[in-house]
Protein backbone atom coordinates (compact mmCIF):
# COMPACT_ATOMS: atom_id res chain seq x y z
CA UNK A 1 0.00 0.00 0.00
CA UNK A 2 2.96 2.45 1.00
CA UNK A 3 4.37 1.39 -2.22
CA UNK A 4 1.17 2.49 -4.14
CA UNK A 5 0.90 5.69 -2.78
CA UNK A 6 4.81 6.54 -3.20
CA UNK A 7 4.42 5.36 -6.87
CA UNK A 8 0.75 7.13 -7.43
CA UNK A 9 2.82 10.65 -5.91
CA UNK A 10 5.35 9.66 -8.09
CA UNK A 11 3.05 9.42 -11.31
CA UNK A 12 1.44 12.57 -10.61
CA UNK A 13 4.68 14.89 -10.38
CA UNK A 14 6.06 13.23 -13.62
CA UNK A 15 2.53 13.41 -14.87
CA UNK A 16 2.35 17.17 -14.63
CA UNK A 17 5.94 17.41 -16.40
CA UNK A 18 3.56 15.69 -19.46
CA UNK A 19 0.99 17.68 -19.03
CA UNK A 20 2.80 20.84 -19.34
CA UNK A 21 4.15 19.60 -22.95
CA UNK A 22 1.19 17.91 -24.13
CA UNK A 23 -0.58 20.78 -24.07
CA UNK A 24 1.48 22.55 -26.33
CA UNK A 25 1.27 19.47 -28.62
CA UNK A 26 -2.70 19.91 -28.56
CA UNK A 27 -3.55 23.77 -29.05
CA UNK A 28 -0.91 23.60 -32.05
CA UNK A 29 -2.51 20.82 -33.57
CA UNK A 30 -6.18 21.83 -32.37
CA UNK A 31 -5.43 25.47 -34.11
CA UNK A 32 -2.85 25.10 -36.65
CA UNK A 33 -3.67 21.28 -37.97
CA UNK A 34 -0.04 20.75 -36.93
CA UNK A 35 2.09 17.48 -35.02
CA UNK A 36 4.80 19.92 -34.27
CA UNK A 37 7.67 17.53 -33.27
CA UNK A 38 9.95 19.63 -32.21
CA UNK A 39 7.69 20.69 -29.00
CA UNK A 40 9.96 18.29 -26.72
CA UNK A 41 13.10 20.24 -28.10
CA UNK A 42 11.60 22.95 -27.01
CA UNK A 43 10.74 21.83 -23.36
CA UNK A 44 14.67 20.72 -23.20
CA UNK A 45 15.39 24.53 -24.15
CA UNK A 46 13.76 25.29 -21.30
CA UNK A 47 15.54 23.52 -18.81
CA UNK A 48 18.59 24.92 -20.53
CA UNK A 49 18.03 28.59 -20.22
CA UNK A 50 16.66 27.85 -16.74
CA UNK A 51 20.25 26.24 -16.31
CA UNK A 52 21.75 29.52 -18.18
CA UNK A 53 20.22 32.46 -15.93
CA UNK A 54 20.94 30.04 -12.49
CA UNK A 55 24.61 29.97 -14.33
CA UNK A 56 24.31 33.52 -14.99
CA UNK A 57 22.69 34.67 -11.13
CA UNK A 58 25.77 32.15 -9.64
CA UNK A 59 23.85 29.34 -8.22
CA UNK A 60 24.50 25.89 -7.39
CA UNK A 61 22.87 25.03 -4.77
CA UNK A 62 20.18 25.03 -2.43
CA UNK A 63 18.33 28.63 -2.57
CA UNK A 64 16.34 29.93 0.70
CA UNK A 65 13.73 32.51 1.82
CA UNK A 66 13.45 35.56 -0.56
CA UNK A 67 16.49 34.30 -2.83
CA UNK A 68 14.82 30.96 -3.33
CA UNK A 69 11.56 33.05 -4.31
CA UNK A 70 13.35 35.51 -7.09
CA UNK A 71 16.44 33.69 -8.57
CA UNK A 72 13.77 30.79 -9.00
CA UNK A 73 11.55 33.27 -10.50
CA UNK A 74 13.99 34.99 -12.77
CA UNK A 75 14.90 30.99 -13.96
CA UNK A 76 11.42 30.16 -14.35
CA UNK A 77 9.91 33.65 -16.33
CA UNK A 78 13.35 33.69 -18.57
CA UNK A 79 12.77 30.12 -19.26
CA UNK A 80 9.23 30.35 -19.70
CA UNK A 81 9.53 33.80 -22.19
CA UNK A 82 12.30 31.97 -24.39
CA UNK A 83 10.71 29.04 -25.11
CA UNK A 84 7.44 31.14 -26.24
CA UNK A 85 9.55 33.54 -28.71
CA UNK A 86 10.96 30.49 -29.80
CA UNK A 87 7.88 28.83 -30.31
CA UNK A 88 6.61 31.83 -32.38
CA UNK A 89 9.92 32.15 -34.06
CA UNK A 90 9.82 28.74 -35.59
CA UNK A 91 6.16 29.48 -36.65
CA UNK A 92 6.92 32.67 -38.26
CA UNK A 93 10.02 31.12 -40.16
CA UNK A 94 9.18 27.34 -40.82
CA UNK A 95 5.94 26.85 -40.34
CA UNK A 96 3.45 29.58 -41.76
CA UNK A 97 4.95 29.77 -45.11
CA UNK A 98 3.61 25.80 -45.12
CA UNK A 99 0.13 27.00 -43.91
CA UNK A 100 -1.76 25.68 -47.43
CA UNK A 101 1.28 23.15 -48.43
CA UNK A 102 0.54 19.01 -48.39
CA UNK A 103 0.29 17.96 -44.63
CA UNK A 104 3.16 15.87 -45.41
CA UNK A 105 5.33 18.93 -45.76
CA UNK A 106 5.15 20.85 -42.28
CA UNK A 107 5.43 17.80 -40.66
CA UNK A 108 9.05 17.07 -41.92
CA UNK A 109 9.23 20.48 -41.33
CA UNK A 110 8.66 20.10 -37.32
CA UNK A 111 11.40 16.94 -37.53
CA UNK A 112 13.96 19.18 -39.02
CA UNK A 113 13.06 22.48 -36.65
CA UNK A 114 13.81 19.27 -33.79
CA UNK A 115 17.03 18.62 -35.58
CA UNK A 116 17.84 22.10 -35.52
CA UNK A 117 16.87 22.62 -31.81
CA UNK A 118 19.02 19.19 -30.32
CA UNK A 119 22.07 20.23 -32.35
CA UNK A 120 21.61 23.90 -31.47
CA UNK A 121 21.51 22.13 -27.69
CA UNK A 122 24.47 19.92 -28.40
CA UNK A 123 26.85 23.09 -30.11
CA UNK A 124 25.52 25.11 -26.90
CA UNK A 125 26.09 22.20 -23.83
CA UNK A 126 27.37 19.03 -25.45
CA UNK A 127 26.45 15.83 -25.42
CA UNK A 128 26.89 14.31 -21.72
CA UNK A 129 24.18 14.57 -19.24
CA UNK A 130 24.47 18.39 -17.58
CA UNK A 131 23.82 18.37 -13.82
CA UNK A 132 20.98 20.60 -13.36
CA UNK A 133 21.93 22.61 -9.35
CA UNK A 134 19.27 21.57 -6.33
CA UNK A 135 18.17 25.44 -5.85
CA UNK A 136 14.87 23.58 -4.14
CA UNK A 137 15.19 22.85 -0.43
CA UNK A 138 13.78 19.23 -0.59
CA UNK A 139 12.36 18.20 2.96
CA UNK A 140 9.85 15.16 3.02
CA UNK A 141 6.46 15.98 4.45
CA UNK A 142 5.43 12.60 5.76
CA UNK A 143 1.50 12.08 5.59
CA UNK A 144 -0.08 9.25 6.94
CA UNK A 145 1.15 6.16 4.27
CA UNK A 146 2.88 8.25 1.90
CA UNK A 147 5.76 10.74 2.03
CA UNK A 148 5.98 14.00 -0.80
CA UNK A 149 8.62 15.92 -1.29
CA UNK A 150 8.94 19.47 -1.68
CA UNK A 151 9.89 19.18 -5.10
CA UNK A 152 7.04 17.03 -5.99
CA UNK A 153 4.98 19.82 -4.49
CA UNK A 154 6.73 22.24 -6.74
CA UNK A 155 6.34 20.44 -9.91
CA UNK A 156 2.27 19.80 -9.25
CA UNK A 157 1.59 22.97 -7.87
CA UNK A 158 3.15 25.18 -11.07
CA UNK A 159 1.74 22.70 -13.71
CA UNK A 160 -1.62 23.35 -12.40
CA UNK A 161 -1.38 26.81 -11.49
CA UNK A 162 -0.08 26.90 -15.01
CA UNK A 163 -2.88 24.87 -16.33
CA UNK A 164 -5.31 26.85 -14.85
CA UNK A 165 -3.74 30.25 -16.03
CA UNK A 166 -4.15 29.06 -19.47
CA UNK A 167 -7.85 27.96 -18.97
CA UNK A 168 -8.95 30.85 -18.25
CA UNK A 169 -7.12 32.60 -21.09
CA UNK A 170 -8.60 29.86 -23.56
CA UNK A 171 -12.78 30.25 -21.92
CA UNK A 172 -12.61 34.04 -20.79
CA UNK A 173 -10.77 35.66 -23.14
CA UNK A 174 -11.43 37.24 -26.75
CA UNK A 175 -7.91 36.12 -27.47
CA UNK A 176 -9.08 32.81 -26.12
CA UNK A 177 -12.31 33.05 -27.96
CA UNK A 178 -10.44 33.46 -30.98
CA UNK A 179 -8.43 31.05 -30.64
CA UNK A 180 -11.44 28.23 -30.51
CA UNK A 181 -12.83 29.93 -33.35
CA UNK A 182 -9.74 29.47 -35.79
CA UNK A 183 -9.24 25.93 -34.52
CA UNK A 184 -13.20 25.38 -35.67
CA UNK A 185 -13.19 27.38 -38.99
CA UNK A 186 -10.15 29.58 -39.70
CA UNK A 187 -11.38 30.82 -42.86
CA UNK A 188 -14.63 31.69 -40.99
CA UNK A 189 -13.01 33.61 -38.15
CA UNK A 190 -10.87 35.82 -41.02
CA UNK A 191 -14.12 36.75 -42.09
CA UNK A 192 -15.12 38.18 -38.76
CA UNK A 193 -12.28 40.56 -38.86
CA UNK A 194 -9.85 37.87 -36.44
CA UNK A 195 -6.43 37.72 -37.60
CA UNK A 196 -5.43 34.05 -38.44
CA UNK A 197 -1.83 34.64 -38.61
CA UNK A 198 -1.96 36.67 -35.13
CA UNK A 199 -3.92 34.19 -33.24
CA UNK A 200 -1.95 31.31 -34.61
CA UNK A 201 1.26 33.28 -33.35
CA UNK A 202 -0.23 33.47 -30.15
CA UNK A 203 -0.71 30.18 -30.21
CA UNK A 204 3.03 28.98 -30.27
CA UNK A 205 3.44 31.79 -28.21
CA UNK A 206 1.55 30.17 -24.92
CA UNK A 207 2.45 26.51 -25.74
CA UNK A 208 6.03 27.55 -25.41
CA UNK A 209 5.63 29.06 -22.49
CA UNK A 210 4.28 26.01 -20.85
CA UNK A 211 7.14 23.80 -22.64
CA UNK A 212 9.01 26.44 -20.78
CA UNK A 213 7.63 26.36 -17.37
CA UNK A 214 7.60 22.05 -17.87
CA UNK A 215 11.72 22.77 -18.46
CA UNK A 216 12.30 24.06 -15.61
CA UNK A 217 10.19 22.33 -13.45
CA UNK A 218 11.90 19.24 -15.20
CA UNK A 219 15.19 20.44 -13.83
CA UNK A 220 14.40 21.33 -10.33
CA UNK A 221 12.92 18.20 -10.62
CA UNK A 222 15.37 15.58 -11.89
CA UNK A 223 18.46 17.49 -11.50
CA UNK A 224 19.98 16.82 -14.50
CA UNK A 225 19.34 17.36 -18.35
CA UNK A 226 20.72 17.02 -22.09
CA UNK A 227 20.47 18.18 -25.19
CA UNK A 228 18.20 15.01 -26.92
CA UNK A 229 15.74 14.98 -23.27
CA UNK A 230 13.12 16.34 -25.09
CA UNK A 231 12.64 13.65 -27.21
CA UNK A 232 11.38 10.53 -24.91
CA UNK A 233 9.74 12.90 -22.93
CA UNK A 234 8.21 15.06 -26.07
CA UNK A 235 6.90 11.31 -27.22
CA UNK A 236 5.50 10.34 -24.32
CA UNK A 237 3.69 13.82 -23.93
CA UNK A 238 2.63 13.35 -27.52
CA UNK A 239 0.70 10.32 -26.50
CA UNK A 240 -0.53 12.15 -23.79
CA UNK A 241 -1.71 14.28 -26.37
CA UNK A 242 -3.64 11.64 -28.52
CA UNK A 243 -5.18 9.37 -25.28
CA UNK A 244 -6.40 12.71 -23.69
CA UNK A 245 -7.82 13.45 -27.45
CA UNK A 246 -5.75 15.87 -29.58
CA UNK A 247 -7.17 19.50 -30.02
CA UNK A 248 -8.62 18.88 -26.78
CA UNK A 249 -6.98 20.82 -23.79
CA UNK A 250 -8.64 19.20 -20.81
CA UNK A 251 -7.61 16.04 -22.81
CA UNK A 252 -4.05 16.90 -22.71
CA UNK A 253 -3.56 17.33 -18.96
CA UNK A 254 -5.69 14.35 -18.29
CA UNK A 255 -3.85 12.06 -20.51
CA UNK A 256 -0.16 13.67 -19.15
CA UNK A 257 -1.28 12.82 -15.77
CA UNK A 258 -2.56 9.33 -16.67
CA UNK A 259 0.78 8.35 -18.92
CA UNK A 260 2.84 9.94 -15.62
CA UNK A 261 1.02 7.54 -13.23
CA UNK A 262 0.86 4.32 -15.89
CA UNK A 263 4.67 4.93 -16.88
CA UNK A 264 5.35 5.45 -13.11
CA UNK A 265 3.20 1.96 -12.18
CA UNK A 266 4.83 0.18 -15.32
CA UNK A 267 8.48 0.81 -13.66
CA UNK A 268 7.31 -0.38 -10.60
CA UNK A 269 5.38 -3.17 -11.31
CA UNK A 270 7.20 -4.47 -14.43
CA UNK A 271 10.50 -2.85 -14.21
CA UNK A 272 11.80 0.69 -15.54
CA UNK A 273 13.52 -0.97 -19.21
CA UNK A 274 9.87 -1.84 -20.10
CA UNK A 275 8.10 2.01 -18.65
CA UNK A 276 8.57 3.31 -22.45
CA UNK A 277 6.93 0.07 -24.43
CA UNK A 278 4.10 0.22 -22.04
CA UNK A 279 3.36 4.22 -22.81
CA UNK A 280 3.84 3.64 -26.00
CA UNK A 281 2.02 0.50 -26.33
CA UNK A 282 -0.98 2.56 -25.27
CA UNK A 283 -0.59 4.93 -27.62
CA UNK A 284 -0.74 2.27 -30.43
CA UNK A 285 -3.67 1.17 -28.76
CA UNK A 286 -5.79 4.80 -28.81
CA UNK A 287 -4.68 4.92 -31.95
CA UNK A 288 -6.36 1.59 -32.94
CA UNK A 289 -9.07 1.46 -30.76
CA UNK A 290 -10.38 5.18 -29.80
CA UNK A 291 -8.23 7.36 -32.42
CA UNK A 292 -10.71 10.14 -31.34
CA UNK A 293 -8.85 9.45 -27.49
CA UNK A 294 -10.82 9.90 -23.91
CA UNK A 295 -11.95 13.42 -24.56
CA UNK A 296 -11.62 14.11 -27.99
CA UNK A 297 -14.06 14.51 -30.80
CA UNK A 298 -11.64 14.63 -33.50
CA UNK A 299 -10.21 11.64 -35.61
CA UNK A 300 -6.57 12.82 -35.73
CA UNK A 301 -4.81 12.31 -39.67
CA UNK A 302 -2.52 9.72 -39.49
CA UNK A 303 1.19 11.09 -39.78
CA UNK B 1 -25.59 63.47 -50.83
CA UNK B 2 -24.92 60.11 -51.17
CA UNK B 3 -21.38 58.54 -51.66
CA UNK B 4 -20.36 55.71 -53.36
CA UNK B 5 -19.37 53.09 -50.63
CA UNK B 6 -18.93 49.91 -52.96
CA UNK B 7 -17.56 50.25 -56.15
CA UNK B 8 -16.43 47.46 -58.07
CA UNK B 9 -15.01 47.44 -62.07
CA UNK B 10 -14.44 44.46 -64.27
CA UNK B 11 -14.22 42.14 -61.40
CA UNK B 12 -13.00 38.58 -62.39
CA UNK B 13 -13.00 35.28 -59.94
CA UNK B 14 -11.87 31.69 -60.83
CA UNK B 15 -12.20 28.62 -58.49
CA UNK B 16 -9.61 26.72 -59.85
CA UNK B 17 -10.49 26.21 -63.88
CA UNK B 18 -13.60 27.78 -63.77
CA UNK B 19 -14.26 31.06 -64.54
CA UNK B 20 -17.42 32.42 -62.55
CA UNK B 21 -17.37 35.84 -62.67
CA UNK B 22 -17.16 37.31 -66.44
CA UNK B 23 -16.22 41.40 -65.21
CA UNK B 24 -18.80 42.47 -62.64
CA UNK B 25 -19.60 46.14 -62.74
CA UNK B 26 -21.83 47.36 -60.20
CA UNK B 27 -22.10 49.96 -57.04
CA UNK B 28 -23.81 50.54 -54.11
CA UNK B 29 -24.26 54.31 -52.55
CA UNK B 30 -24.68 54.75 -48.44
CA UNK B 31 -27.18 54.14 -47.08
CA UNK B 32 -28.38 52.31 -49.76
CA UNK B 33 -29.78 48.90 -50.05
CA UNK B 34 -28.99 46.73 -53.44
CA UNK B 35 -29.80 43.45 -54.10
CA UNK B 36 -28.05 41.23 -56.69
CA UNK B 37 -30.79 38.97 -58.58
CA UNK B 38 -30.24 35.49 -60.83
CA UNK B 39 -30.50 31.89 -61.30
CA UNK B 40 -28.18 29.48 -59.06
CA UNK B 41 -24.70 29.56 -60.09
CA UNK B 42 -24.90 32.95 -61.77
CA UNK B 43 -22.49 34.29 -59.26
CA UNK B 44 -24.35 35.80 -57.09
CA UNK B 45 -22.29 34.11 -53.83
CA UNK B 46 -19.21 33.99 -55.51
CA UNK B 47 -19.24 37.87 -56.04
CA UNK B 48 -20.34 38.43 -52.33
CA UNK B 49 -17.16 36.04 -51.65
CA UNK B 50 -14.85 37.92 -53.82
CA UNK B 51 -15.50 41.13 -52.14
CA UNK B 52 -14.83 39.48 -49.08
CA UNK B 53 -11.27 38.21 -50.58
CA UNK B 54 -12.25 34.60 -50.17
CA UNK B 55 -12.07 33.97 -53.82
CA UNK B 56 -8.44 32.86 -54.41
CA UNK B 57 -7.85 33.92 -58.18
CA UNK B 58 -9.89 37.67 -58.64
CA UNK B 59 -9.01 40.93 -60.76
CA UNK B 60 -10.52 43.67 -61.26
CA UNK B 61 -11.12 46.47 -59.06
CA UNK B 62 -13.04 46.22 -55.28
CA UNK B 63 -13.18 49.48 -53.81
CA UNK B 64 -14.99 49.96 -50.63
CA UNK B 65 -14.95 54.01 -49.22
CA UNK B 66 -12.48 54.64 -52.12
CA UNK B 67 -9.47 52.15 -50.91
CA UNK B 68 -8.48 49.39 -53.41
CA UNK B 69 -9.21 46.18 -51.29
CA UNK B 70 -9.13 43.65 -54.60
CA UNK B 71 -5.70 42.17 -53.18
CA UNK B 72 -6.15 42.33 -49.43
CA UNK B 73 -6.94 39.02 -46.99
CA UNK B 74 -10.33 38.70 -45.56
CA UNK B 75 -9.85 39.90 -42.16
CA UNK B 76 -7.95 42.90 -43.12
CA UNK B 77 -11.15 43.66 -45.77
CA UNK B 78 -13.94 42.80 -42.57
CA UNK B 79 -11.54 45.14 -40.64
CA UNK B 80 -12.05 47.97 -42.98
CA UNK B 81 -15.87 47.62 -42.08
CA UNK B 82 -17.40 45.25 -43.96
CA UNK B 83 -19.89 42.67 -42.06
CA UNK B 84 -20.45 39.65 -43.71
CA UNK B 85 -23.40 37.19 -43.26
CA UNK B 86 -22.72 34.10 -44.82
CA UNK B 87 -25.39 31.54 -46.38
CA UNK B 88 -23.80 28.42 -43.82
CA UNK B 89 -24.03 31.28 -41.16
CA UNK B 90 -20.45 30.63 -39.79
CA UNK B 91 -21.80 30.32 -36.01
CA UNK B 92 -18.73 28.87 -34.03
CA UNK B 93 -20.29 26.17 -32.32
CA UNK B 94 -17.46 25.72 -29.82
CA UNK B 95 -18.59 29.62 -28.71
CA UNK B 96 -20.95 30.86 -26.82
CA UNK B 97 -23.90 33.23 -28.08
CA UNK B 98 -22.29 36.07 -26.57
CA UNK B 99 -18.31 35.26 -27.36
CA UNK B 100 -19.80 34.74 -31.12
CA UNK B 101 -21.30 38.19 -31.40
CA UNK B 102 -17.61 39.61 -29.60
CA UNK B 103 -15.82 38.08 -31.94
CA UNK B 104 -15.36 40.85 -34.27
CA UNK B 105 -12.80 43.37 -33.42
CA UNK B 106 -14.47 47.01 -32.75
CA UNK B 107 -13.51 49.08 -35.80
CA UNK B 108 -15.34 52.11 -34.14
CA UNK B 109 -16.07 52.59 -30.21
CA UNK B 110 -17.84 55.23 -31.16
CA UNK B 111 -20.74 53.63 -33.94
CA UNK B 112 -20.36 50.09 -32.37
CA UNK B 113 -23.33 48.38 -31.07
CA UNK B 114 -23.34 46.98 -27.94
CA UNK B 115 -24.65 43.12 -27.23
CA UNK B 116 -27.11 44.97 -24.94
CA UNK B 117 -28.58 46.35 -28.43
CA UNK B 118 -28.22 43.10 -30.44
CA UNK B 119 -30.32 41.75 -27.52
CA UNK B 120 -32.91 44.06 -28.07
CA UNK B 121 -32.76 43.41 -31.91
CA UNK B 122 -33.32 40.07 -31.13
CA UNK B 123 -35.02 39.14 -27.79
CA UNK B 124 -34.72 35.49 -28.54
CA UNK B 125 -30.89 35.55 -28.61
CA UNK B 126 -30.91 37.13 -25.29
CA UNK B 127 -32.37 34.20 -23.17
CA UNK B 128 -29.88 31.96 -24.83
CA UNK B 129 -26.69 34.18 -24.22
CA UNK B 130 -24.53 31.58 -22.70
CA UNK B 131 -25.57 28.32 -24.80
CA UNK B 132 -23.28 27.52 -26.89
CA UNK B 133 -23.59 28.38 -31.14
CA UNK B 134 -25.04 25.37 -32.49
CA UNK B 135 -27.37 24.69 -29.93
CA UNK B 136 -29.68 27.24 -31.47
CA UNK B 137 -32.46 26.65 -34.11
CA UNK B 138 -31.79 27.53 -37.49
CA UNK B 139 -33.59 30.99 -36.95
CA UNK B 140 -31.97 31.72 -33.81
CA UNK B 141 -28.28 31.33 -35.89
CA UNK B 142 -29.51 33.33 -38.52
CA UNK B 143 -29.93 36.32 -36.47
CA UNK B 144 -26.97 35.37 -34.49
CA UNK B 145 -25.22 35.84 -37.86
CA UNK B 146 -26.83 39.14 -38.43
CA UNK B 147 -26.66 40.05 -34.67
CA UNK B 148 -22.13 39.38 -35.23
CA UNK B 149 -21.91 41.17 -38.50
CA UNK B 150 -23.18 44.22 -37.18
CA UNK B 151 -21.29 44.12 -34.14
CA UNK B 152 -18.11 45.84 -35.60
CA UNK B 153 -20.75 48.85 -36.51
CA UNK B 154 -19.98 47.78 -40.69
CA UNK B 155 -20.08 50.20 -43.30
CA UNK B 156 -21.27 47.58 -45.42
CA UNK B 157 -23.38 44.31 -44.70
CA UNK B 158 -23.20 41.75 -47.13
CA UNK B 159 -26.02 39.25 -46.32
CA UNK B 160 -26.08 36.04 -48.38
CA UNK B 161 -29.44 33.99 -48.20
CA UNK B 162 -30.47 35.55 -44.86
CA UNK B 163 -33.60 33.80 -45.22
CA UNK B 164 -32.60 30.63 -45.99
CA UNK B 165 -34.75 27.41 -44.56
CA UNK B 166 -36.19 29.64 -42.44
CA UNK B 167 -40.05 29.08 -41.43
CA UNK B 168 -42.08 32.09 -43.04
CA UNK B 169 -42.49 33.64 -39.85
CA UNK B 170 -39.03 33.58 -39.39
CA UNK B 171 -38.54 34.95 -42.73
CA UNK B 172 -41.29 37.83 -41.89
CA UNK B 173 -38.80 38.40 -38.50
CA UNK B 174 -35.41 38.58 -40.54
CA UNK B 175 -36.90 41.03 -43.00
CA UNK B 176 -38.35 43.23 -40.48
CA UNK B 177 -34.85 43.97 -38.96
CA UNK B 178 -33.30 44.20 -42.27
CA UNK B 179 -36.05 46.90 -42.97
CA UNK B 180 -35.32 48.84 -39.42
CA UNK B 181 -31.41 48.54 -40.02
CA UNK B 182 -32.24 50.71 -43.27
CA UNK B 183 -34.37 53.12 -41.90
CA UNK B 184 -31.36 53.72 -39.34
CA UNK B 185 -29.02 54.04 -42.46
CA UNK B 186 -27.42 50.59 -42.80
CA UNK B 187 -25.92 50.33 -46.60
CA UNK B 188 -26.65 46.40 -47.38
CA UNK B 189 -25.81 44.18 -50.57
CA UNK B 190 -28.28 41.52 -50.53
CA UNK B 191 -28.94 37.77 -52.03
CA UNK B 192 -31.91 36.61 -51.25
CA UNK B 193 -33.68 33.64 -53.15
CA UNK B 194 -36.80 35.54 -52.06
CA UNK B 195 -36.58 37.86 -54.76
CA UNK B 196 -39.46 39.56 -53.82
CA UNK B 197 -39.06 40.11 -50.60
CA UNK B 198 -35.09 41.50 -51.49
CA UNK B 199 -36.89 43.99 -53.82
CA UNK B 200 -39.75 45.09 -51.47
CA UNK B 201 -36.90 46.81 -48.94
CA UNK B 202 -34.22 47.14 -51.85
CA UNK B 203 -33.87 50.62 -53.87
CA UNK B 204 -32.03 49.46 -56.56
CA UNK B 205 -30.96 45.52 -58.05
CA UNK B 206 -28.83 44.23 -60.66
CA UNK B 207 -29.41 40.76 -62.69
CA UNK B 208 -26.53 38.36 -62.94
CA UNK B 209 -26.01 35.92 -65.76
CA UNK B 210 -23.45 34.33 -66.01
CA UNK B 211 -21.02 35.82 -64.45
CA UNK B 212 -21.84 39.58 -65.52
CA UNK B 213 -23.98 42.08 -64.64
CA UNK B 214 -27.03 41.78 -67.23
CA UNK B 215 -29.30 44.46 -66.05
CA UNK B 216 -29.48 47.17 -63.09
CA UNK B 217 -32.71 49.23 -62.38
CA UNK B 218 -34.35 50.62 -59.31
CA UNK B 219 -36.37 47.62 -57.84
CA UNK B 220 -39.88 48.93 -58.44
CA UNK B 221 -39.62 48.90 -62.09
CA UNK B 222 -37.54 45.20 -61.54
CA UNK B 223 -40.99 44.08 -59.62
CA UNK B 224 -42.87 45.68 -62.30
CA UNK B 225 -41.35 43.66 -65.37
CA UNK B 226 -43.16 40.55 -66.70
CA UNK B 227 -39.71 39.20 -67.82
CA UNK B 228 -37.94 39.76 -64.04
CA UNK B 229 -41.10 38.14 -62.36
CA UNK B 230 -41.43 34.89 -64.45
CA UNK B 231 -37.02 34.79 -64.32
CA UNK B 232 -36.58 35.48 -60.69
CA UNK B 233 -40.19 35.73 -58.67
CA UNK B 234 -41.12 32.40 -59.51
CA UNK B 235 -44.44 34.29 -61.00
Amino acid sequence: MHEFLAQLVNGISLGGIYALIAIGYTMVYGIAELINFAHGDVYTLGTFVALAIFGALGISGELHGIALVVDSGLALIGAAVCCGLIGMAMERLAYRRLRNAPRLAPLITAIGVSFILQNLMQLWKGSAPIPFPAVLPNPRFDLGPVSITAQQIAVVALAVAAMFALQIVVTRTRTGAAMRAVAQDRQAASLMGVDVDRTIAITFLIAGLLAGVGGFVSGVYYQSTWFLNGFSAGLKAFTAAVLGGIGNIAGAMLGGFLIGIIESFATWLIGGQWSNVTVFAILILVLVLKPSGLLGERVPEKV
Amino acid sequence: MARELLSIADLQAWYGESHILHGVDFSVQEGEVVTLLGRNGAGRTTTLRAIMGLVGARTGSIRIAGAETVHLAPHRIARIGIGYCPEERGIFSTLSVEENLLLPPRLDAGRAMSVGEIYAMFPNLSERTASSGTSLSGGEQQMLAIGRALMSAPRLVLLDEPSLGLSPLLVQTIFGVLRTLHERGATMLLVEQNARAALKIAGRGYVLENGSIAREDTAANLLDDPAVVAAYLGA
